[in-house]
């Protein structure tokens, strides 16, 4: 609990993102492994309207704490901490869910590759050079290779795995993603092309995910189906779109 | 067009003029969202009033029935309305969102604060 002692000013240079909605089960350990895995980073955890003590968990665990007052879905969650980093300064920030699909283990390799400066995003894909095969129900694991087939064509680069919310950005893309041209509802593949279209760098690399282990999929029921509508949406407007955000490149804050 | 017909649209139509007039009157409505359904009010007076007008237009999108006229016109505009209203929804959704972002952040921003002020305060 040597987070209160520090003044609100001063933080570490990276901070973790991970949007929680009813995940008391698996924030407690996910965020020890966490602690374990790598010490000096700031993690913040979004409390998306949690109807158990999602918020009260977290907090005891050392964790920073927002809470929405109500649910309003990952991206949204999500957002709340890109303003935050933003709003605080940190350089580098790590996006991952609180359901514990994402190994801690990774983090430290995204955060090395970012590090390298020359990529904006970094994109933790459970497909790539992987061992431990991912199990999704069908829908999806056909959704994912096909927005990622769409996705590599727009973009001209491979994208194994679109919908991987496994991500490590610096400052220039964590701009983009807290300005209102990210998607709260289902960011996904549309966001690749947007950050192409933007001028972001993206670079995929290996990440370890497992099958999740507690609470409810948000992608369950009759979402799929919306899922895989909102997404060829997504994308076709994107292109249709005009307006871009322009990465500013030239100079870099302290 | 029979001469109940005339009576019955004209009239129900003056009624949902004076309906939204007294909504904006008593600020139940906004002025921003008067204005579609005066238009829609109007718009059905002047058409059942104005027979020449009611029959040139329709056999001009060749309708058979000038009533059908009517109907569609009608339709027409509360589909506009309802239209006009899911971009309206989209917007305050962002605005929702914006909001309860910045509440959010705000309240934990406050309680660190408050948990730094009263530490400080100890000897």
């Amino acid at each position: 609990m040597n987070l209160e002692h520090r003044a609100l000013s001063e933080h570490r240079k990276v901070i973790i993102v991970i949007p929680a909605h009813n995940e008391e089960r698996n924030l407690p350990s996910l965020l020890e492994s966490i602690r374990k895995k790598i010490s000096e980073v700031d993690i913040l955890v979004i409390d998306d309207g949690s109807t158990d003590r999602t918020a009260r968990v977290a907090e005891k665990s050392g964790a920073l704490v927002a809470t929405l007052p109500f649910n309003m879905g990952y991206g949204a969650a999500l957002q709340t901490g890109f303003k935050f980093a933003l709003m605080k300064r940190y350089q580098y920030v790590v996006q991952m869910d609180a359901d514990g699909q994402h190994d801690p283990g990774s983090i430290q390799a995204l955060l090395d590759e970012i590090g390298k400066e020359d990529v904006d995003v970094v994109i933790g894909s459970r497909f790539l050079g992987n061992k431990e095969r991912y199990k999704a129900s069908f829908v999806r694991r056909t959704g994912i290779y096909i927005f990622g087939k769409i996705a590599s064509i727009i973009t001209g680069q491979s994208s194994t795995d679109p919908t991987s919310g496994f991500q490590a950005l610096n400052r220039d893309a964590l701009r983009f993603y807290a300005s209102p041209y990210y998607p709260v509802d289902y960011p996904d593949a549309d966001v690749i092309i947007m950050l192409h279209r933007a001028g972001l760098r993206i670079r995929e690399i290996p990440v370890t995910m497992h099958t999740r282990k507690e609470g409810k999929s948000m992608h369950s029921g009759l979402k799929p189906l919306y899922y895989i509508f909102k997404m060829f949406l997504s994308m076709f407007v994107t292109l249709l779109r005009n307006d871009r955000f322009v990465r500013r490149v030239e100079k870099k804050e302290g | 067009m029979p001469l109940q017909q005339k009576i019955f649209a004209i009239s129900i139509s003056i009624l949902l003029f004076i309906l939204i007039i007294d909504l904006v009157r008593r600020r139940m409505l906004r002025e921003e969202y008067s204005w579609l359904w005066l238009l829609t009010g109007a718009v059905i007076i002047v058409l059942a009033s104005w027979y020449e007008l009611l029959m040139s237009i329709t056999t001009l999108i060749g309708i058979v029935l000038p009533t059908s006229t009517l109907f569609f016109f009608g339709l027409l505009f509360l589909m506009i309305i309802s239209l006009y209203y899911s971009t309206k929804i989209s917007s305050l959704y962002d605005r929702v969102k914006d909001v309860s972002q910045e509440v959010a952040i705000l309240k934990m921003e406050v309680s660190r604060l408050i948990d730094r002020g009263s530490k400080s305060d100890e000897p």
